[in-house]
């Protein structure tokens, strides 16, 4: 691997865990599902590039899994969720952004030292690569849990799968890339889209997990 | 190919997903009820031929070994007899109205889509494939906890999606890293998933990389089992979904979420750098038995009462595997069945009482004894056994475990035998106000079927009085396969 593709490969993975930053602090419902989507968009471009620089054509149909799916149609579809329910205000977050975001560098920083210790005798590429991926998919567990809103959770967990795609995309040769990353895309839009939203938002006419914890709280 | 649905591996995972599909087209839930109970009987006659033919040999996908063949039987034996319930359960859901015609054609389906994943997890010789079919099992109960869309039901639902799904995405990082540390050894590409040749050259792998990936692993499928802290999706998704889904997750699901633990603690033993998964494991089974037998004491929902006793359980099960060697590795391995089997039978008659009372409250089930003798003996008899009394099998079990623990550690033996204790005091105390007083509620006598219940019950029966030689011979072997 030349240094240039190692460059490019290093700008998109560390941009994946950049752009996970930005999900932390967004409070808005629009601003988080665009940002969601820069994510996807990042997320495929990075799959892409392996795929071309390892010659695994196979991680061309997970980049584009990404693209067309996870850019394009669930962000759409959320939104249009988000219009219906009628929660485009303010995203309650439980800690503040600050303290959120300060617990994020903690956990990248943690997840880097960790994985690039763990890692020494790897080659160079998989271990960076593991490293984001990791910081990606604990910021995404971060998300999930400073989150009340039912959508943004699943923002949150769709990004710990980007992080999880993006460690499985870096493992060199890696078989059941494409399976998995459909196997997960079945899992999403299975559940969020189809099902539970609607569900939810049917029976507690909101989407904010506090009502049916106090719902719960009341009747057990 | 044609040789593929012929031998008895390919039937297990063949049957289910064939009559999935055909399930969701079928109207009239009679005639799918009986379509669903003879697939997993076909099923279970296949896994039960693997007992007797000789096992296919070892492929890229697929592996029949002494360890997973108790679980494949035991997996197509309780999820048959969770479907001949199931029909019986299913048709008085149908008679109140709380299914429609619409949602039990899919209920059938997910059924046996669930049979697809779990037979698929514990055939599988491929950890990428393993993976995705816990998360297939895992998705179509979700799915099936949520059948009954009430906001209970819902909310279990929606926590269960989000813990599993957690739990689900960090096995597969464990997973991911299992790869990186085989790949330099085994090479890229598929032979560096599969499982057989993992074992064989586990010894050479970087055992940093192995730790760390174990330690993601045990959290993700962890999660599944029901360990302590992971273990909050558990009750709620016992209580709201429908009763035989109930039985399935507590006696077939978490089994198929631990044999996955098990599968990795052996990777982790063959290495002779790593870590050893003993200790984290006894930790998270102790914390989960004492931590599951105190919450008992204070239920009031009576599915969520054992739904926290198969946490005690799967604690103490884990536990054994956790401490290790020849003995304790057979009382965990018996236990586990043991717990299958009971715990199952707890929620086939737990279900019955639940529809003839209208309510899953405990303080609304009294006097069981006096208005239906069946259920509340058969109860009763249920209970004692998973409380852990003679003659039953878990008396077996957990003794061997606390005699071979005694020997070795006494200190943990103590926190086991009080573990135990407390939950036999809780279930008895409870167990009193089901059984005795005078009769409140509903009266009218059951239609259920009670052969699933009292075929699991004098199974246990027979395995504590007697376990026949071959059988004991058999453990043996898994339990050294163990390690």
């Amino acid at each position: 691997m030349g240094t240039l593709e190692f460059d490019i490969a290093h700008l998109l993975a560390g941009g994946l865990l950049l752009v996970s930053f930005m999900m932390i602090y967004q409070d808005r419902m629009f601003a988080l599902l665009r940002v969601f989507a820069l994510h996807a968009v990042v997320l495929s471009l990075s799959v892409a590039w392996q795929a071309y620089f390892q010659g695994a054509p196979d991680l061309y149909v997970t980049a584009a899994i990404a693209l067309v799916f996870k850019a394009g149609v669930i962000p759409v579809a959320l939104r249009r969720i988000v219009q219906k329910l009628g929660i485009h205000r303010e995203v309650e977050t439980v800690v503040g952004v600050g303290m959120t975001m300060l617990a994020g560098i903690g956990l990248s920083a943690l997840s880097i030292v960790l994985m690039l210790r763990v890692t020494e005798n790897a080659d160079a590429f998989a271990r960076e690569d593991m490293a984001f991926a990791l910081s990606v998919v604990l910021l995404g567990l971060l998300m999930m849990v400073t989150r009340r809103n039912a959508v943004s959770q699943v923002v949150g967990f769709m990004s710990l799968e980007n992080g999880l795609i993006l460690a499985a995309a870096g493992a060199k040769g890696m078989p059941l890339v494409v399976e998995i990353s459909v196997a997960f895309s079945v899992l999403i839009a299975f559940i969020v889209i189809g099902v539970f939203l609607f569900r939810i938002r049917e029976r507690f006419d909101s989407v904010d997990i506090t009502a049916i914890d106090d719902y719960r709280e009341g009747h057990r | 190919m044609n040789g593929f649905l012929l031998d008895p591996v390919g039937l297990i995972v063949a049957v289910p997903v064939v009559s999935a599909a055909i399930l969701a087209l079928m109207p009239g839930y009679r005639l799918s009820s009986w379509l669903n109970m003879l697939a997993c009987l076909i099923t279970l006659l296949a896994s039960a031929s693997l007992l007797f033919t000789g096992r296919p040999p070892v492929g890229a996908y697929f592996l029949v070994d002494d360890l997973n063949i108790v679980f494949v039987v035991l997996n197509t034996f309780v999820g048959f007899s969770a479907a001949t319930y199931s029909a019986s359960y299913i048709s008085h859901e149908m008679a109140i109205g709380r299914l429609t015609p619409a949602y039990l054609r899919f209920y059938h389906a997910m059924y046996q889509m669930m049979m697809f994943g779990m037979n698929l997890a514990l055939v599988s010789n491929n950890i990428g494939l393993m993976w995705v079919a816990v998360e297939l099992a895992t998705l179509s109960t979700v799915l099936m906890v949520g059948i009954y869309r009430t906001h209970e039901a819902l909310e279990a639902a929606w926590k269960y999606f989000i813990l599993g799904s957690v739990g689900i995405a960090l096995a597969l990082f464990g997973t991911i890293l299992v790869y990186l540390a085989a790949q330099p050894v085994l090479g890229e590409g598929q032979s560096a998933m599969v499982w057989t040749n993992l074992l064989r050259r586990a010894n050479s792998f970087d055992p940093a990389l192995l730790n760390l990936a174990f330690v993601f692993l045990l959290l993700g499928y962890g999660t599944k089992v029901g360990l302590a802290p992971l273990h909050a999706w558990l009750p709620d998704a016992h209580a709201e979904g429908p009763t035989p889904i109930s039985a399935v997750l507590s006696g077939l699901l978490l089994n198929v979420a631990l044999y996955a633990v098990l599968r990795f603690k052996m990777l982790m033993s063959a290495n002779d750098r790593a870590l050893d998964p003993g200790p984290i494991m006894v930790v998270m089974g102790l914390l989960s038995l004492i931590f599951a037998s105190l919450m008992l004491y204070r239920r009031r929902d009576i599915k969520r009462l054992f739904a926290y006793s198969s946490i005690e359980h799967m604690g103490i099960v884990v536990f054994a595997f956790g401490m290790g060697g020849p003995l304790a590795n057979f009382a965990g391995l018996l236990h586990m069945v043991m717990h299958s089997l009971i715990k199952s039978a707890i929620f086939f008659s737990v279900g019955h009482i639940a529809q003839i009372k209208g309510s899953q409250q405990i303080s609304a089930i009294r006097g069981l004894t006096q208005s239906h003798p069946v259920l509340g003996w058969g109860l009763a008899a249920s209970v004692f056994a998973i409380a852990g009394m003679p003659p039953f099998g878990m008396f077996m079990s957990e003794f061997l475990l606390v005699s071979s623990t005694f020997a070795r550690q006494p200190a943990l033996a103590l926190l086991l035998v009080l573990g135990i204790l407390l939950a036999m005091g809780a279930l008895s105390l409870r167990l009193s106000g089901f059984i005795f007083g005078e009769p409140t509620g509903e009266m009218k006598p059951s239609e259920a079927s009670f052969a699933p219940m009292l075929l699991h019950m004098s199974l246990v029966l027979v395995a504590g009085v007697y376990l026949p030689g071959p059988m004991v011979v058999w453990f043996q072997t898994v339990a050294r396969l163990l390690g």
